[in-house]
């Protein structure tokens, strides 16, 4: 199967059912109680910096831990597995000083996320898509990091555009079948990300379908940079995009009132991965794979969901029991285009067609 | 509500931020304020400017950091930030550093084909790359277009490159350019013909485009007059609006409207425009020399409204709630007028019917209607005395829409909800007999009959209610009656009408789910749509019975026995309260009160949707809703200030253990003597092995536990205060207060419930939760109420308040239909165990029915009857079969 064949058939599924995103990566690794020997693995033995906690760096050092990460998820029943590059930038790995291994980031996770689909898609013939992950970064545009000095920005879009097609190039060359911009917390930096894979389309000649997933960051229905759901959605609705959905921040009885916001406005198909419940005092997470199941169960009765996976704190038995829930439910049905003009700041504003 | 506000549709792109026509804001920017000149876009936001114009061109000024260091410091004023923004420059690079800091969708002011078809592509390109609308200028390699053929060409060439090329047709928005008139240059008079005619064809043959431009170059010759320079504007808008301009660049602190330009001055502006006669320019140039200087507007406070006719005024009025003046008006308006009813008939209802537009288009929300009621009882009660003098003289009287009977029923003391209701039929001209609280059947209908009513309302807020609205149209039916009957209230449902009420009655009987449904359904019921609705209606519920009744039974419930098997298996460590037996709080400390209060069903009991304090800035409601709560805050100080009401409660624990599904409470520590059982309901549906089947008895111990029961009031005077406001002709008052007691009751119960945790019971002294945490009821321990889903039986409230003394005590009495009075009461049981939580019983079987009504000593018959809203079956089908 390539590229094309599978999102062709990805999207004749994506017509019949709820499709199927994995789970959180950190929640899972923790369990292999990885030490800082092997995220240097041998390769980083003299690197400067501990490289701990960077976990994409860990497609180069340690690409077996990786792959068992996406098998157990394949295990599950997903449709869609998401390349483990959430901070594979310039702008992020600067903070490991590995600015310099970020393309070869990219495509060895792209690789080893597709290797384990393939491997799948060849034993029952089902597509598997790989979606490579374009995370927020470290920076902001939107916003000073100084309380102080409102009209200071600490990163520029073009600078930031760069980086953003840099790591488009790796996750292409990799073998990703998506593009999934995720965690938008400032809706500027999610339009440097979608300059940035432009720019590398232009390059390749190779034009992957874009999902864009915000983040509203708590119960005010704001992003972090302030805006409202559907100023959001109003913001990137000029890349066409195949999907557009919510992520992390939120438990999913508090992502309830957002998704609906999203999927009444949303013209492409929607998708919502919350994490599991809000951290606890313990750092852990509260929801378990049965109380997920029923939110989930719930949205899918309700018309709000294309896609769904989970985020921060989700493990392949939150994934096995969510595709329970929402197996046999309709998927949403996703509206005509609307033609009127819809503008946005922090609010959206829509004028009469 | 057709044409009276032509800029309903209108697209306002305030223009102030624009150094190009603002001198006072060139020079913030060239001095480097930008503290003023952010002030110069709050005050454009807050004049209602949908979209800011941000043009920061001038000689002096290095166009992209100034562009750059000005939207960044936008983007951290959320005030104005929230509106989209129109990034205008006659240089790329401009337009391009505004770009890249715009997280939002802007507007691009322009790209043009003057460099050609290549360049304009490259723009337009890049402008949807950064997701950005563009305004589109009427130029091209020839040069700006200025007569109408010339503009539709051009637009319509870009037009077709930009779609051909995957740009959105609705965020392209042509600027078919508006050029001065009146500059004495024969060439110029058809400038504003063009541009109207332009718009016209642009609209009609380029579809989803939009026409902007920018308004006061038009006026340019009549720089330094503004009064003139306003009503060309104006004048120029009306037509332009007409043609189909639906954006415009403005000044958005001051749009005139046509009909508010001076006679004379609108004229000689028209002739200008619209290219009448030779002398046009000349003729306005004269009279442009009489009102130099002009007046100024009174920003802080704008009365202009006073200045316009009584009929306006009071339209006015009504749309904005304004009080104010409402008595002078309508004396003003009577003595104008021939007859006193003529001024209800004719300028209020005019104005009302604004308001129901408004109101039914979304426009207005609840709590802004209740206002405008406000206004027009006053009103009319200014214009009473008059028409029964008159009434005594001529014998003439006035005429309504239709009379409607309404009431909340026997057992029910709950009426919000039907006041709001009431409030709003009335605003549509509907003479409404409100009866009140606990009204009997035969008051309701005897009063129908008497006033000869055109419908009847029941209201009810508590289950039992149902049976009573039930046993109504079963009365209505037996004394051969047929007028409709409407249905409304927090319990009943479009289901049980359709099932339990409609059949008891061969009169229509419709379900209303809120109050701004309830003009639509009385205007058809009572109009020519009669028998539609009805039949409508018929159909409908025989739907709704169809699906009832098939969806019967169908959940998987496990027989009674097996439920039980199926309890969480709790472990125990009972604590021993702090005293045992019954304790009063009379004269809670109000104050003490208010920070408990969860103001989020405050708001959902006017209809207005989402949580408290999000919903202040909601897009739709937030305006609405900040009203409201400003108003409310106030009531709410002086209520607690000047101790408007009384609140008292008693709060009790007895030793208990549980016994079975029962729960036996003991005199005292010895454990010998019974005083009292309460008994408890355990759901039946399959929920798997794993999960426990819960009744609140589970929460108790078998041996050596305790349990708690309060009963609290925020209500003793409350009735008082709501007469005293409907006296006053104020129902949005009363309504608030009403609304608030019910509020500060549950804050009484919130209250109370943390000093049980804490101190009076004191299983959890160390606790320290936030206004959040106890909103979301993130603390150990439940206070159930009968009445609810983990004990939807009514009449075990009885128990609780003999076990409490409560009416006595604190004052809270219980109704036939155990409704606790005053309404703003709250009560319930306290369980302490670590893993007690609020449930649902669901619904049951008829084996639980019937070991449910031996321990309660009752009939199986009682057990349906008070079961009824939770049984899974019909009882009237099994007895049949």
């Amino acid at each position: 199967m390539n590229r094309a064949q599978r999102l062709a058939a990805l999207n004749a599924e994506l017509a019949k059912r709820i499709l199927i995103l994995d789970g959180s990566m950190g929640a899972y690794l923790q369990g292999f109680g990885l030490t800082t020997n092997d995220f240097h693995g041998t390769r980083f033995v003299e690197h400067p910096m501990s490289l701990k906690g960077d976990n994409d760096v860990l497609v180069l050092t340690q690409p077996e831990t990786i792959a068992k990460v996406h098998e157990a998820y394949v295990a599950a029943g997903i449709d869609i597995v998401s390349t483990n590059t959430f901070n594979a930038t310039r702008i992020s790995q600067g903070e490991y000083a590995l600015e310099d291994v970020v393309y070869e980031i990219n495509v060895e996770a792209a690789r080893l996320a597709r290797e384990v689909c393939d491997r799948a898609e060849a034993q029952d013939g089902k597509p598997r898509a790989v979606a490579g992950s374009i995370g927020p970064t470290t920076k902001l545009l939107s916003m000073s990091p100084e309380v102080g000095d409102p009209g200071r920005r600490d990163a520029d879009f073009d600078g930031m555009a760069k980086g953003y097609e840099e790591q488009v190039l790796g996750l292409i060359e990799g073998g990703a079948d998506l593009l999934l911009i995720e965690t938008v917390t400032d809706t500027l930096n999610a339009k440097s990300a979608l300059w940035g894979a432009w720019e590398a389309f232009d390059r390749t000649g190779v034009e992957l379908p874009l999902w864009i997933s915000g983040t509203i960051t708590d119960r005010s229905g704001r992003t972090l940079s302030g805006q409202t759901v559907e100023a959001f959605y109003s913001s990137v609705r000029h890349a066409d995009p195949w999907a557009v959905g919510l992520n992390c921040a939120l438990g999913p009885a508090d992502m309830r009132a957002f998704l609906a916001d999203l999927a009444r406005v949303a013209e492409c198909a929607v998708s919502a991965y919350p994490n599991a419940g809000l951290p606890n005092a313990m750092g852990g997470y509260d929801e378990t794979p049965h109380s997920m199941e029923d939110h989930y169960a719930e949205w899918a009765r309700a018309g709000l969901l294309n896609i769904a996976g989970g985020c921060c704190g989700t493990t392949p038995e939150h994934i096995e029991h969510m595709k329970h829930a929402v197996e046999g439910v309709a998927p949403r049905k996703i509206p005509v285009r609307d033609v009127r003009l819809k503008l946005a700041g922090l609010e959206p504003f829509t004028a009469a067609a | 509500m057709t044409g009276s506000n032509p800029f309903a549709n209108f697209v306002i792109v305030g223009e102030r931020t624009n150094v190009t026509g603002s001198a006072k804001f060139r020079k913030l920017i060239e001095a480097d304020d930008y503290a003023g000149a952010l002030d110069v876009a709050r005050q454009q936001v807050e004049s209602g400017a949908n979209v800011l114009d941000v043009n920061v061109d001038a000689a002096l000024i290095d166009g992209p950091a100034a562009m750059r260091r000005f939207l960044n410091l936008i983007a951290s004023e959320p005030d104005i930030a929230k509106i989209p923004l129109m990034i205008d420059s006659s240089k790329w690079e401009v337009i391009e550093a505004g770009l890249k800091c715009a997280q939002g969708k802007s507007i691009v002011n322009s790209i043009s084909l003057k460099e050609g078809e290549e360049a304009f592509l490259h723009y337009a390109r890049r402008v949807r790359r950064y997701g950005a609308a563009a305004v589109v200028m009427a130029f091209d390699e020839q040069g700006q277009a200025d007569t109408t053929r010339r503009k539709i060409e051009i637009c319509t060439r870009a037009y077709h490159l930009l779609v051909d090329h995957g740009f959105p047709p609705e965020d392209i928005i042509f600027d078919p350019n508006i050029f001065a008139v009146a500059t004495g240059i024969e060439e110029h008079a058809d400038y504003a013909l063009a541009f109207f005619e332009a718009t016209r064809i642009i609209r009609e043959s380029l579809p989803h485009a939009h026409v902007s431009g920018g308004v006061s170059n038009v006026s340019f010759s009549f720089r330094g007059n503004e009064p003139v320079r306003e009503a060309m504007h104006a004048v120029f808008l009306y037509h332009a609006i007409r043609a189909g301009m639906d954006m415009g660049i403005v000044n958005a602190g001051s749009l005139t409207l046509y009909d508010e330009v001076e006679p004379e001055l609108r004229e000689r502006v028209e002739d200008v425009l619209l290219n009448r006669r030779d002398d046009a320019t000349e003729r306005l140039l004269e009279f442009a020399e009489t009102v130099k200087g002009g007046k100024k507007k009174d920003a802080a406070r704008d009365l202009s409204w006073r200045e316009k006719p009584v009929k306006e005024r009071l339209a006015h009025a009504l749309v904005h709630g304004i009080n104010e003046f409402i008595v002078e008006d309508a004396e003003q308006a009577r003595l104008e007028a021939e007859r006193p009813l003529h001024v209800i008939e004719g300028p209020l209802m005019d104005g009302m019917s604004i308001v129901g537009d408004l109101f039914g288009a979304g426009k207005m929300f609840l709590p802004q209607v209740v206002k405008s009621a406000r206004v027009m009882k006053q009103a009319v009660a200014h214009l009473i005395p008059y028409m029964e003098e008159e009434k005594e003289r001529t014998g003439m009287a006035g005429k309504s829409n239709g009379k409607i009977v309404m009431a909340t029923v026997k057992g029910d003391v709950h009426d919000i909800g039907k006041n709001i209701v009431g409030v709003v039929l009335q605003c549509n001209g509907y003479e409404i007999d409100d009866l009140g609280v606990m009204t009997p059947c035969e008051k309701i209908l005897e009063r129908a009959k008497e006033i000869g009513a055109d419908a009847i309302g029941l209201s009810g807020l508590i289950t039992p209610s149902l049976d009573e609205m039930v046993f109504v149209a079963s009365e209505m039916e037996r004394l051969g009656m047929n007028l409709p009957l409407l249905i409304g209230g927090a319990t009943t449902s479009r289901t049980h009408t359709a099932v339990k009420i409609a059949p008891a009655y061969s009169g229509p009987t419709i379900y209303v789910p809120d109050a701004s449904k309830a003009v639509p359904v009385v205007q058809k019921l009572l109009g020519d749509d009669r028998d539609a609705l009805i039949a409508e209606t018929k159909s409908d519920q025989g739907a709704a019975r169809e699906s009832y009744f098939s969806g019967q039974d169908k959940r998987p419930r496990l027989p009674l026995a097996k439920a039980r098997q199926r309890a969480p298996k709790l472990d125990y460590a009972p604590v021993k309260p702090s005293f045992l037996g019954v304790r009063a709080f009379e004269h809670y400390p109000l104050e003490q009160l208010v920070p408990y209060i969860d103001w989020t069903p405050f708001f959902a009991s006017w209809e207005l949707m989402g949580r408290y304090p999000a919903i202040l800035e909601d897009d739709i409601v937030g305006e609405a809703a900040r009203n409201l709560y400003r108003d409310a805050r106030a009531m709410l100080d002086q209520l607690v200030a000047e101790k408007w009401v009384t609140a008292s409660g008693v709060v009790g624990f007895w030793p208990a253990n549980r016994d079975g599904d029962d729960i036996v409470l003991w005199r005292d520590e010895r454990r010998d003597g019974e005083l009292a059982r309460l008994h408890t309901l355990r759901q039946q549906m399959d929920k798997g092995e794993a999960k426990g089947n819960f009744a609140l008895a589970d929460f108790v111990a078998p041996e050596a536990d305790y349990v708690g029961a309060f009963a609290v009031t925020a209500g003793i005077g409350e009735e008082e205060i709501a007469i005293r406001f409907k006296r006053a002709n104020d129902d949005y008052s009363a309504i608030v207060a009403q609304a608030l007691c019910d509020r500060l009751a549950e804050a009484f119960a919130e209250a109370m419930h943390a000093k049980v945790r804490r101190e009076l019971w004191g299983y959890a002294r160390d606790e320290a939760l936030n206004y959040d945490d106890l909103i979301a009821e993130k603390y150990r321990g439940i206070r159930p109420a009968p009445g609810y889903p983990a004990q939807p039986d009514h009449t075990e409230k009885r128990t609780v308040f003999d076990l409490l003394d409560a009416t006595a005590r604190a004052g809270i009495g219980l109704t036939e239909g155990f409704a606790m009075t005053p309404p703003s009461s709250v009560s319930g049981l306290y369980f302490a165990h670590p893993q007690a939580e609020y449930f649902g019983v669901g619904k049951i079987d008829r084996d639980q029915v019937e070991d449910y009504a031996r321990r309660k000593g009752w009939d199986v018959a009682t057990a349906e009857r008070w079961l009824a809203p939770i049984l899974s079956y019909d009882p009237l089908l099994k007895r049949a079969g």
